[in-house]
């Protein structure tokens, strides 16, 4: 069979819990070999999105393939094919490093099961650890399992839920050099993260919000996209407040954020904004430049621009 | 210090928890009603109309009599009249009949000429609470059995000792040791708690900790999970089938005539069929605590209505319907007839064909509850 060019190919897909939208026709096409970043906010469908790939949730509308199979036929080809690495740490605590593996190399019948488990013990630095229960692991050490676990069965396709969510830099960062070496190997990620260093570091990147696709395409893509201008206040901090205030609800300016000791002041209206910063910047004694939103202020800007979709209110225990 | 209003904060939660897992509310109305039910009307201390065979070897006013006058006491109730003395056997061995009478060929004939002839009331006397009271109104009958049919020349005989005598013969329990009918029921009793309990939280285990998400995105298939999942338990059913059955030898000298090795083969079945049951409530069962309360929701029919603790015969006829239906029944009647009768494998089979029956059903349920997916 002819490999087909995209990993990842759907369209439309929707799913509702109760009513209630929480994946709104959303599109996707991810190459062979990318790393995709896949961003959004808390609650915005990517869990949910993920899960519709492999086969986890049923789609209400919608179509598409995953390594050329069609996600609502053939998940049982797709669920061999896939590594999925869930959000929520779901190995099993009670069992050692060791049997969690020998666990999931039998459930994927793979051949020569002792060595493929020692290898990749030896290949996550785990081999020490291997009796050790994976309940008792720290964060990183978790994160390193689950990806081992969902490595061993050699998939094409990796779907990974905000895996570095709790782990520290140092992690984060041998994580993701592993990611880049496998995607070199012909793997295909699909990754999600709130890290904005770990979006920049995927070849693409899909922004969801309300379980809308707002954005999708390379980091610069993105961010020329959202014909967003923005622009960088410096200054006395005590000031910096007081412009922040005086910026809110000025024409063009669409957003204030504050970035440490500068303020990133964005709207699409470029030739507002930069009458409203200047004189508000003159005013306080700050100093304003021109700068490239970076794409922190994209996707705030993306999610702000997107009105949250009326639904009927659900009570709890209603 | 105690604080009024941190109090009522941990009772206000309290309550929202309670409101919002309506299983444990329908559970806190729903088992006193059960025990209500069952206790109230269900469970009956003093079995009726208990079924008799007859085995008559002489048709006459006397021997009518006498079935009249049994029938009269309200305990017995006659459902048969085998022809030979086998047949008669097969009906006591599979739980058919409670009773057997047997009327010798010369019955009338010796009552006419006072001989006081023996009639035998053989009492299937596995479980004496079933039969106890039976047989202290058969004292009666004898007494007055046949006053009636004492007449004109015959008159003399209402005076004296009775004119015939009813011997009763208890079977299979003579001493009438109630531990010989409950040690090899509590088998029963302990493997469907257990074996319900610990299946029901097998899979709702998994779902409460997010492994199922895991297992799920593996190729896994539901038949092999359930599988899986069982076998273990199977094994440490037998364990513990095999703790009863060497205390029941050691320390209450429970009677085992039957085939040990038949039983074996039914226990497999039995304990399939409770873990089938578990597996569906752990399908349906949202947590572990959940899980447990459709247990117990099991547990407490199987135990009142299968014949464990109350005589099955003493019960209305929706409460024995109800009992048909629960493999504890089937499951006792099995292995008390084959431990204190030596049923062979003719006498159990209707028993394990409704054991297999309901093990069909419940793993239907299961497998058709079990979700590939988290929709
Ligand atoms: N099984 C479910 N039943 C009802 N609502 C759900 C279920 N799973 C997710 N949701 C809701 O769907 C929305 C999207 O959730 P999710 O896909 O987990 O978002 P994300 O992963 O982007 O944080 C949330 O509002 C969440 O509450
Ligand atoms: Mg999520």
């Amino acid at each position: 069979m002819a490999e087909p060019d995209y990993a990842i190919e759907v369209e439309g897909l929707t799913k509702r819990f109760d009513d209630k939208v929480v994946v709104d026709h959303f599109g996707l096409r991810v190459r062979r070999g990318q790393i995709y970043g896949f961003l959004g906010p808390n609650g915005s469908g990517k869990t949910t999105t993920i899960r519709m790939l492999c086969g986890l949730l049923t789609p209400d509308e919608g179509r598409g393939t995953c390594l050329g199979f069609d996600i609502r036929r053939e998940s049982a080809r797709i669920k061999r094919e896939v590594g999925y690495m869930t959000q929520r740490f779901s190995l099993y605590e009670d069992l050692s490093i060791a049997e969690n593996l020998e666990f999931v190399a039998r459930i994927y019948g793979i051949a020569r099961r002792r060595e493929r488990v020692d290898a990749a013990l030896e290949r996550l630095g785990l081999a020490r650890r291997r009796r050790q229960l994976a309940g008792t692991l720290s964060g990183g050490w978790k994160q390193r399992l689950a990806l081992a676990a969902c490595l061993l069965h050699e998939p094409r396709l990796l779907l990974l839920d905000e895996p570095t969510a709790g782990v520290d830099p140092g992690a984060r960062r041998e994580f993701w050099a592993h990611l880049h070496e496998l995607a070199h190997e012909g793997m295909t990620v699909l990754v999600s993260t709130h890290y904005m260093d770990e979006a920049e570091r995927c070849h693409a990147l899909a922004y969801i919000a309300y379980g809308k696709l707002l954005a999708s395409g390379s980091a610069e893509e993105v961010v020329a996209g959202a014909h967003l201008a923005t622009w960088a206040i410096e200054g006395e901090v005590a000031a910096l407040a007081t412009a922040a205030a005086a910026l809110k609800g000025a024409p063009g300016a669409d957003m204030v954020v504050p970035f440490g000791s500068r303020l990133h002041v964005s709207g699409t209206d470029a030739g507002a904004l930069a009458a409203s910063v200047t004189r508000v910047a003159a005013a306080a004694g700050l100093r304003a430049a021109p700068i490239e939103p970076g794409l922190e202020d994209v996707f705030i800007h993306l999610m702000r621009r997107t009105p949250e979709p009326v639904t009927v209110a659900h009570q709890a225990g209603g | 210090m105690f604080s009024w209003s941190r109090f009522a904060a941990i009772l206000v939660k309290e309550f929202v928890q309670v409101r919002r897992d309506r299983l444990t509310f329908a559970m806190m109305i729903g088992v006193p009603v059960m025990q209500l039910v069952l206790f109230g009307y269900a469970i009956n201390m003093d079995p009726k109309g208990l079924p008799m065979a007859v085995v008559s070897a002489d048709a006459s006013p006397f021997t009518r009599s006498l079935v009249r006058g049994l029938e009269a006491s309200g305990y017995f109730r006659v459902v048969a009249q085998p022809a030979t003395q086998a047949e008669a056997e097969a009906l006591v061995a599979e739980g058919d009949v409670q009773f057997v009478l047997h009327l010798p060929a010369d019955f009338s004939r010796r009552l006419a000429r006072g001989e006081r002839p023996v009639a035998l009331l053989e009492a299937d006397a596995t479980d004496p609470a079933a039969t106890g009271n039976a047989i202290a109104a058969v004292q009666a009958v004898n007494q007055s059995g046949l006053d009636r049919d004492l007449s004109g020349p015959l008159a003399s005989l209402r005076q004296g000792p009775p004119a015939f005598e009813l011997r009763v013969h208890r079977r299979y329990n003579p001493e009438g040791i109630t531990a010989y009918n409950i040690v090899p029921g509590l088998m029963g009793v302990v493997l469907t708690m257990t074996m319900v309990m610990m299946t029901s939280i097998a899979m709702t285990r998994e779902r409460e900790r997010g492994t199922m998400e895991n297992l799920l995105a593996t190729p896994v298939r539901p038949f092999e999970v359930m599988a899986g999942k069982i076998v273990p338990y199977i094994l440490i059913g037998y364990v513990q089938v095999v703790v009863i059955l060497v205390a029941a030898k050691l320390l209450f000298r429970v009677p085992m005539v039957g085939s040990l090795a038949l039983l074996s083969a039914i226990l497999v079945l039995f304990i399939a069929a409770n873990l089938a049951v578990g597996f569906t409530f752990s399908t349906l069962a949202r947590n572990q605590m959940q899980a447990m309360q459709m247990t117990f929701f099991f547990f407490l029919p199987s135990m009142l209505l299968s014949g464990f603790m109350f005589p099955f015969r003493g019960m209305p006829g929706w409460a024995q319907a109800v009992g048909e239906v629960l493999p504890l029944t089937h499951f006792l009647r099995i292995v008390r007839g084959i431990l204190l009768k030596g049923n062979s494998w003719d006498a159990v089979a209707l028993e394990v064909g409704a054991l297999a029956a309901f093990l069909v059903a419940a793993g239907t349920v299961a497998l058709a509850r079990y979700r590939e997916t988290l929709d």
